[in-house]
């Protein structure tokens, strides 16, 4: 560790330029050829394979890995992308091991699961190297299709109108269309600008148009939407973060973790980039995780992970905990925060009784130069969108259609299914079949 | 320890494995080395008349793979030596001299005329070589000259050759047989008509590996054209056992001694070729893909195998499967099993269900949380669930007790044997005495 690990404070350029280029390379490198045919020969070919049922947009898993086991993989490719839009970005950012890999038989049998994420990677980045598009258009129907939000959800909903003669209007308030594929996903997962790449390759279908940093509630309302397009699908994610007030604080001690990555995958040079000696996450997701583990690569001492309840709790799966443990990141669980001190923060044990989570009353101080809290997002609405709301997100029914007629949703704002890209693809897909249903009728 | 030692038609070698007449055994380096890794003998590759032969300069092999680049077959179009008979003889001789203990067997390939084969055999005769092996089964090239597999597929010529070096020569003769052919057993009569003291079979089988799709030619293709090969490896050895077999069990060879070779690998293929009635074997692919090493794992494998049966040496099991070959008139139609699944070592992939729903007999029910189970009232024992089935004891075939009811045939199992020749189908059923 170079000297400028133990500088105090919130500082950049804590590390050489070449150790910045090795700690954001690609954290599970791709297969090659040799390694991705070991790889596929393990698959089973299950009948009515257990996997695709796991898989949240039910990718035929045993039929891809046997085109790439019969030197096809550019057919694997299409077998993945004809479900799934974004399988070059959910083979590299879905948690598989709680998905398809967990129903795997071999999972079962041995404890070592067909490697289905990185088989995906392997026949998507095969095909998205010659730049092609697999897909064509369907002849144009005249309709048109307003998608608020260019995250996986929007993208995915109107890459799969486009495909059925439809033209759609995406528009996003940020500056670049991928919504948290470009913002919020760990860089390591995402290397060489890839979700840019595919952004621009899911567009060669033609009929879709990008309009960005225009935002509903400010530039425009959901009822002009309506009136001037044939139908509108919400795809907007969760804006909001949820807040922590501590006792001695002033507020603005905690830092937002989502700023923080949003920070740094926009940042081209990540020397310039400050960060603490030692840093404090509170949380217990994937963004926890993310954030820790990348101040950690940019040079942090000592970087914590404070999570109140127990290991199991944590919504960050077990392979997610080790990457981050394995990454030199501390975990601390059933620990609340408390208090703000003048260097560092308090926190109390906690223990689950028959009431739920309770404080024990012990407490301990880290010591901290810089602290994120990652305990999740929430809803913001656009002005003037009247929804109905349950649980927090937006109300849909199976096909994703909301409370009011033309308007539909997915993805995080949207209810069902957990936060994920996969989730967020799917549900824009599926959206995108029942819109073009009623806009056929 | 049990004795590895073998004496095949008076050749002794301390193992019985042999590397068969090919590249292993091209010339005296590659010679030397094998004999110090352990092998006990070689068969020499075929030597031919001069001007010696020449060989393609492209590619010679094509190749079948398994799961992770394992060689399941290779084929070639490699012909007999490419270098002078005399260089050849000389080098014979000075290994033979250095390496008394082991078996040192030419093998031989010229025109259908008494005369080469009279000459050729006083020529080998002087390096003190053990025997030779008359090579009938070179699939391509050589047969294309009346010689090889030319020769290997018509019985009257095999017997002829192997009379006329009978006469001329006191060494052994093993005579190589080509699988290139309807019925293994009519060369074989032939073979030991003409006085032949052995049998060495197979040779390679002939075969196109695959086609270059780009070029619209067949592996290997030289110059954008490509010839068919002999298949070799792994993937002949089921070929190589049925022709052994065949040989070991018919009325008119039985007792000929056999050299066994095709796709042998381990020592459990050994012991399989040597079980049907081979009295050594001989290896080319297992060498050519891992090296002379193998011979190692081939001799303690065998050795420990042999130890665990009891056998002291390998005339003890030799031939000992021979009179479980049967024809299938004969099998035992009231010996009636059914499927049975394992529930804790099931992984839940399905494949039994698959192959049995769709290619079998509908015998497996699947249920919503995916568990398996065989109906045995339609089950009929076929054994495809056991085959597919990726966990090893998970489906095993479980035989009805005497007594008890096939639920598929509403039959009573009878406990005496009872197969085609008796069967009140059979047009010719013969009434049981
Ligand atoms: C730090 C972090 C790491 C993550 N890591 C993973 C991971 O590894 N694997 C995984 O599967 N999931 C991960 N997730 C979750 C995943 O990113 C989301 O579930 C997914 O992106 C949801 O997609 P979406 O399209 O619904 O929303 P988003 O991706 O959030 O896209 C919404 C878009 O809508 C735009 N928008 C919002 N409001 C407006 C408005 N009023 N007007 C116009 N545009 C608007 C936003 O600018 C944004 O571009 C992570 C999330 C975070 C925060
Ligand atoms: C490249 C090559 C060349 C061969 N040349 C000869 C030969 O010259 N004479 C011969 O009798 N058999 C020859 N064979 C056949 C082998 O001796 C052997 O019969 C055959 O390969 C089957 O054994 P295996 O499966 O162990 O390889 C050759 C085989 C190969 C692969
Ligand atoms: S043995 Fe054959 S018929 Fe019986 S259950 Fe298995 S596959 Fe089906």
């Amino acid at each position: 560790m170079s000297e400028g690990t133990r500088k105090d404070g919130i500082v950049s350029g804590r590390l050489g330029p070449d150790q910045y280029v090795s700690n954001f390379g690609d954290a599970y490198p791709p297969l090659n050829p040799h390694e991705a045919l070991v790889a596929a020969d393990r698959c089973y070919f299950c009948h009515d394979a257990p996997c695709i049922t796991a898989c949240p947009t039910e990718i035929d898993i045993p039929l891809f890995i046997r085109q790439i086991q019969a030197d096809n993989p550019k057919g694997a490719a299409k077998t993945i992308l004809a479900q799934n839009i974004f399988g070059g970005m959910c083979a590299r950012v879905c948690p598989t091991e709680t998905l398809c890999e967990q129903a795997c038989v071999r999972e079962a049998a041995e404890g070592q699961p067909v490697k289905i994420g990185h088989l995906q990677r392997f026949a998507t980045d095969t095909l998205m190297e010659t730049g092609t598009h697999p897909f064509t258009r369907a002849a144009p129907t005249g309709k048109i299709v307003a998608v608020i939000g260019a995250g996986p959800a929007g993208l995915s909903c109107a890459h799969r109108l486009a495909m059925h003669g439809h033209n759609v209007v995406v528009v996003d308030g940020r500056e670049k269309a991928g919504g948290l594929n470009e913002y919020g996903i760990a860089s390591y997962k995402t290397v060489d600008n890839f979700a840019q790449a595919e952004v621009d390759w899911l567009l060669k279908i033609g009929g879709i148009r990008i309009e960005t940093g225009s935002v509903m509630g400010r530039d425009y309302t959901l009822e002009e939407i309506r009136t001037d397009y044939d139908a509108v699908f919400l795809g907007f994610g969760l804006s909001g973060v949820n807040s922590l007030t501590l006792e001695g604080g002033d507020g603005d001690e905690v830092g937002d973790a989502v700023d923080f990555i949003a920070t740094l995958r926009q940042t081209t040079d990540l020397a310039a980039l400050p960060i603490g000696r030692r840093v404090v996450v509170i949380g217990g997701g994937m963004t926890a995780v993310d954030a820790a583990v990348q101040s950690k690569l940019l040079g942090a001492e000592e970087v914590t992970i404070a999570y109140r309840r127990d290991k199991s709790g944590m919504s960050a799966s077990e392979v997610e905990q080790e990457h981050a443990t394995s990454a030199g990141v501390r975990i601390v669980y059933n620990a609340q925060p408390v208090a703000k001190t003048p260097d560092g923060i308090t926190f109390e044990y906690t223990e689950t009784g028959p009431d739920g989570l309770r404080g024990t009353g012990e407490t301990f101080t880290l010591a901290a130069d810089q602290i994120f809290r990652a305990i999740g997002q929430s809803l913001t609405m656009p002005d003037g969108a009247a929804l109905d709301i349950e649980r927090g997100k937006i109300r849909t029914d199976t096909e994703g259609r909301t409370s009011l007629p033309g308007v539909w949703a997915g993805g995080d704002c949207a209810l069902g299914g957990e936060d994920l890209t996969v989730t967020a693809v799917a549900e824009g897909r599926d959206a995108a079949e029942s819109i073009h249903k009623a806009l056929s009728a | 320890m049990a004795d590895l030692r073998s004496n095949f038609v008076g050749i002794k070698s301390p193992n019985p494995f042999w590397l068969a007449s090919a590249p292993p055994t091209d010339k005296e380096y590659n010679v030397r080395r094998a004999f110090d890794a352990g092998w006990g003998g070689v068969v020499w590759k075929t030597l031919g008349l001069d001007p010696h032969i020449v060989n393609v300069n492209g590619p010679r092999y094509g190749v079948i793979y398994g799961a992770d680049r394992r060689v399941l077959g290779i084929n070639n179009i490699e012909l007999i030596t490419d270098r002078p008979l005399q260089t050849n003889l000389d080098e014979i001789k000075l290994v033979k001299r250095d390496y008394p203990d082991r078996a040192m067997i030419v093998s031989l390939m010229v025109p259908c005329e008494e005369v080469c084969w009279t000459d050729i055999l006083k020529q080998v005769e002087d390096t003190g070589a053990d025997g030779v092996e008359l090579n009938f089964g070179c699939p391509h090239g050589m047969s294309e000259r009346g010689m090889g597999a030319a020769v290997g597929q018509v019985p009257d010529y095999i017997e002829m050759v192997s009379r006329w070096c009978k006469a001329a020569t006191r060494m052994p003769v093993i005579v190589k047989l080509t699988p290139n052919i309807t019925d293994i057993r009519y060369p074989a009569r032939a073979a030991l008509k003409g006085g032949a003291d052995a049998v060495s079979l197979i040779n390679t089988v002939s075969s196109i590996t695959s086609v270059n799709l780009d070029e619209m030619a067949p592996e290997p293709t030289i110059d954008g054209k490509g010839s068919h090969g002999g298949y070799c490896g792994p993937a002949v050895k089921p070929i190589a056992l049925n022709m052994v077999a065949e040989i070991a069990r018919d009325a008119e060879t039985r007792g000929l001694p056999i050299s066994g070779i095709g796709g042998i690998t381990t020592w459990r293929d050994a012991a399989e070729f040597i079980a049907l009635g081979a009295g050594n074997v001989q290896v080319c692919t297992a060498a050519m893909t891992y090296g002379f090493k193998i011979v190692s794992e081939m001799v303690s494998g065998l050795s420990d195998w042999m130890d665990e049966k009891g056998y002291g040496t390998i005339d003890d099991f030799k031939g000992r499967a021979v009179p479980n070959v049967t024809d299938w008139q004969y099998l035992n139609l009231n010996f009636v099993t059914k499927a049975r699944i394992d529930q804790d070592a099931c992984i839940k992939c399905g494949r039994c269900y698959a192959a049995c729903e769709d290619t079998s007999h509908q015998a497996i029910s699947m249920s919503a949380d995916r568990t398996f189970e065989v109906i045995d009232a339609e089950c009929v024992a076929c054994n495809l669930c056991v085959n597919v089935c990726p966990v090893e004891n998970c489906i095993t075939m479980e035989r009805l007790p005497a007594g008890a009811v096939d639920e598929r045939t509403g039959r009573v199992v009878q406990d005496d044997h009872g197969d085609w020749t008796s069967h009140p189908n059979n047009p010719g059923a013969v009434a049981a005495e």
